[in-house]
């Protein structure tokens, strides 16, 4: 095994519990996104154009689509010799097996993995955000201070602060302090989830932690403040630019909503900076005479004879002759039926809306405001001809329509 | 039998000269077609969907384009440790100046076909628009206990120079007449080039050939035998579309835009592959009119299209025109701009304000990279 300076860990195991019914067969990091993505297309392609091109990603719950969607690596150009991508699950050793128990667990039964690139560096990822970031630059950040851990920072509004981990840092970027999701925030600097470790600390620290019964194994609440306590250097490094967690149904629905804002910091278009992903061989999309659409986001395979407006359709979706989709989100190969309206939505994989089916509604038509949210409708699922499906609602079953 | 018995040949250059607007800087495997695809595409997912594992490229001229697309093959799962696709340039030496007629190719690659294995060959140009059924093909052909089978349609022959056939039913389609010729026929039966046959008989034809210095593909190797090898037809009834002009090819891709054809063409069982560009999905603007058109990825919208196909990243401005058009990959429509019957080669601008007007029976074609 050739020696690595520098290798990445994707945390890929997580359920995803909030984002409910889309995450019921697949890994959150597998969770389509943004029309022809995933979300873990962003740490992966983020690592091929940082130049990073050993990657191990740790799966642990329902990772069938996710190893399937990995593959050998080649849609990210992670097909390698030397390094690559590697899917890293849960395993039996002799003194018995255990799961994941925490982010930094994962790692401590990695080590040997890790070792046999002999990195100087380990960069932490986690698949549940979107955003492009060099971690080269990261990286040299963290030379340059001659760090132990640096954590990737973003400067949020005060007003969320209060939902993040906060870091209080000193002129020179230098954490003091630690918050977690305090009530009165005194910094809005939050952690983005993305660390690097000069690993022979971070081997170290894993292996103490591991001894330790009363620990969480977590990265987070563990591990890094166990660094912080006995004075390592952790640094707190600024990224400038789109971020955004995906773990709810609001904030899922709104990140792919973001790529129609002109306004919004992240450019997919950028040919410098491609998101790669697996797709299936599609034609082009077809948009017909009578249709009507604007505002869109729309893949390849789709045919298009209804209305669509602000909404993002992934690949072979459906949309028939009088058909209404508005603010909503068409995961692939979803059929919306003549007549049929869905608004502010997310309809996934394969499912069927019948014809007159009525999918969600715009919140000024709601009489009780405070009911009202996205409507999901979860994959392979058929809402009948003339059925409703009413905001904020989570199908996890067909629904019944006339017959 | 083992489906992998059939070795596929591709010729990638003919009727190059029948295209030369866009064959200028390609070969007529690699001219773009219907918003994301290249000509080659077509026979080569035919192929693969017909269980073939190895295919050999056959190349004359103009071939970096068509290199880059290929590559190793990967979107077709040709590339492969063992057989797979591979790339036949121009040979030259042993009395050959080096792939300029199907026959040189083909002798070119003697050696090729003298070291793969398999039993069959499917042969097939670049220059149709089809999802030949290969499968079907080659129980046709094993089925009629022909020495070789010629993929055919009916109808107003091609302007090129490709076999006109007559075909006995009685006789399982067996051919009783070839006739050579580029005269436009109103309705007959015509070849689409595609051929089986075994290869041993392919390389015994072709060295004939040879020692008897005969150098026309259709007229030396094909006519010629009409009466002494069993020539079958095999006649193609669903959706095909044969480029042999400007015009032609602009009429192919108009068909694109029936439901009825793309359903034929894109059959999701025989998916036509190629190249992976990983574009972002197509934007559509907050006040785009678009109607009737084929979009690939990557294009953003702010103006209006109407039966057009539009490939990989073009953009129209808000405040433009575009009807009946071909804007090929990179596109730039700026404000303003009126846009009819126009075929657009990669990467061109037209300017704020300009207004272009060709005919649907007379496109304007703009060359690659031109800035109007």
């Amino acid at each position: 095994m050739q020696k690595q300076e520098c290798i990445a860990m994707l945390l890929a195991g997580g359920q995803g519990s909030r984002l409910g019914v889309l995450t019921k067969f697949l890994a959150k990091p597998a969770v389509p996104y943004g029309g022809k993505y995933r979300i873990i297309d962003f740490p992966l392609s983020n690592c091929v154009n940082s130049g990073i091109d050993t990657v191990g990603v740790l799966t642990q719950y329902q990772p069938l689509e996710l190893t399937d969607y990995i593959g050998n690596g080649q849609p990210w150009d992670l097909d390698r010799a030397n390094g690559g991508v590697h899917v890293l699950s849960p395993y039996q050793q002799i003194k018995g097996s255990q799961w994941y128990k925490g982010t930094a667990n994962a790692i401590y039964q990695n080590i040997h993995f890790i070792d046999r690139y002999q990195p100087e560096y380990v960069l932490i990822l986690s698949g549940d955000h979107i955003y492009k970031m060099d971690y080269a630059r990261m990286l040299d950040f963290h030379k340059a201070k001659e760090a132990d851990c640096t954590i990737a920072m973003l400067e949020v509004p005060w007003e969320e602060a209060s939902r993040f981990g906060l870091m209080l840092t000193d002129e020179a970027s230098r954490i003091t302090e630690f918050e977690e999701k305090p009530k009165n925030p005194r910094s809005n600097k939050a952690s983005m989830g993305v660390y690097v470790f000069t690993w022979a600390k971070l081997r170290a620290y894993l292996i103490a932690d591991e001894a330790r019964a009363d620990s969480s194994n977590d990265f987070g609440k563990d591990v890094i403040p166990a660094m912080h306590a006995a004075g390592e250097g952790v640094f707190a490094y600024p990224f400038d630019g789109y971020w955004k967690d995906v773990g709810t149904i609001e904030s899922l629905w709104e990140a792919n909503l973001d790529l129609l804002n002109p306004k919004v910091d992240i450019d997919l278009s950028d040919q410098d900076w491609k998101i790669y992903s697996r797709n299936p061989a599609s034609p082009p999309h077809f948009v017909a005479e009578g249709a009507s659409v604007q505002n869109a986001m729309i893949s390849a395979g789709c045919e298009v004879e209804g209305t669509v407006d602000f909404s993002i359709l992934f690949s072979q979706v459906t949309v028939e002759k009088d058909a209404v989709v508005r603010d909503s989100i068409l995961m692939p190969g979803v059929t919306v039926k003549r007549g049929a309206v869905v608004q502010y939505a997310i309809v996934a994989e394969n499912s069927v809306i019948e014809e007159g089916a009525v999918v969600g509604a715009r919140p000024e038509d709601c009489a009780q405001l405070d009911a009202w949210g996205v409507a999901v409708v979860g994959s392979g699922l058929r809402v009948g001809r003339g059925a409703t499906v009413t905001p904020s609602a989570m199908i996890e079953n067909d629904v019944e329509g006339e017959i | 039998m083992r489906v992998n018995n059939i070795l596929g040949i591709l010729f990638s250059n003919s009727y190059d000269e029948a295209l030369p607007e866009l064959t200028n800087l390609r070969t007529m495997g690699s001219v773009p077609f219907g918003g994301r695809y290249r000509m080659i595409d077509f026979p080569l997912s035919s192929m693969v969907n017909g269980g073939i594992s190895k295919v050999g490229v056959i190349t004359k001229s103009n071939y970096r384009s068509l290199m880059d697309h290929l590559a190793q093959g990967r979107p077709w799962d040709l590339a492969r440790k063992h057989e797979g696709m591979v790339l036949l340039p121009p040979f030259s030496g042993g009395g050959i100046a080096g792939n300029q007629t199907r026959m040189e190719g083909l002798t070119g690659a003697l050696a090729f076909l003298k070291n793969s294995k398999e039993e069959y060959v499917i042969m097939s140009d670049c220059h149709v628009v089809g999802n030949l059924d290969y499968r079907a093909l080659f129980k046709a052909h094993a089925a009629s206990g022909a020495d070789i089978t010629v993929a055919a349609k009916r109808g107003r022959a091609p302007r090129l120079d490709c076999m006109r056939l007559k075909a006995d039913a009685a006789q399982g389609m067996r051919l009783t007449e070839i006739a050579v010729s580029r005269e436009e026929t109103p309705d007959c039966l015509y070849s689409l080039n595609t051929f089986v046959l075994r290869k041993a008989l392919l390389e015994r034809l072709l060295q004939e050939a040879l020692n008897l210095g005969r150098t026309d593909f259709e007229r030396d190797l094909i006519q010629l035998h009409v009466h002494s090898l069993r020539i079958h037809a095999a006649e193609v009834t669903a959706y095909v579309q044969v480029v042999d002009s400007l015009q032609g090819y602009y009429d192919a891709s108009m068909t694109l835009l029936q439901p009825g054809n793309r359903r034929t063409l894109f059959d999701a069982q025989r998916p036509v592959l190629t190249k992976v560009q990983d574009d972002m999905p197509t934007i559509y603007g907050l006040h785009s009119n678009i109607k009737n058109c084929l979009v690939a990825d990557g294009c953003q919208l702010e103006g209006e299209a109407e039966n057009s196909v539009l490939f990989r990243g073009v953009r129209i401005e808000a405040g433009a025109s575009v009807r009946n058009c071909i804007l090929m990959q990179g596109t730039y429509i700026s404000a303003g701009v009126q846009l009819e019957s126009v075929i657009a080669d990669k990467g061109v601008v037209i300017k704020p304000g300009k207004t272009l007007v060709g005919a649907a029976n007379y496109p304007i074609y703009l060359a690659k990279q031109i800035v109007v």
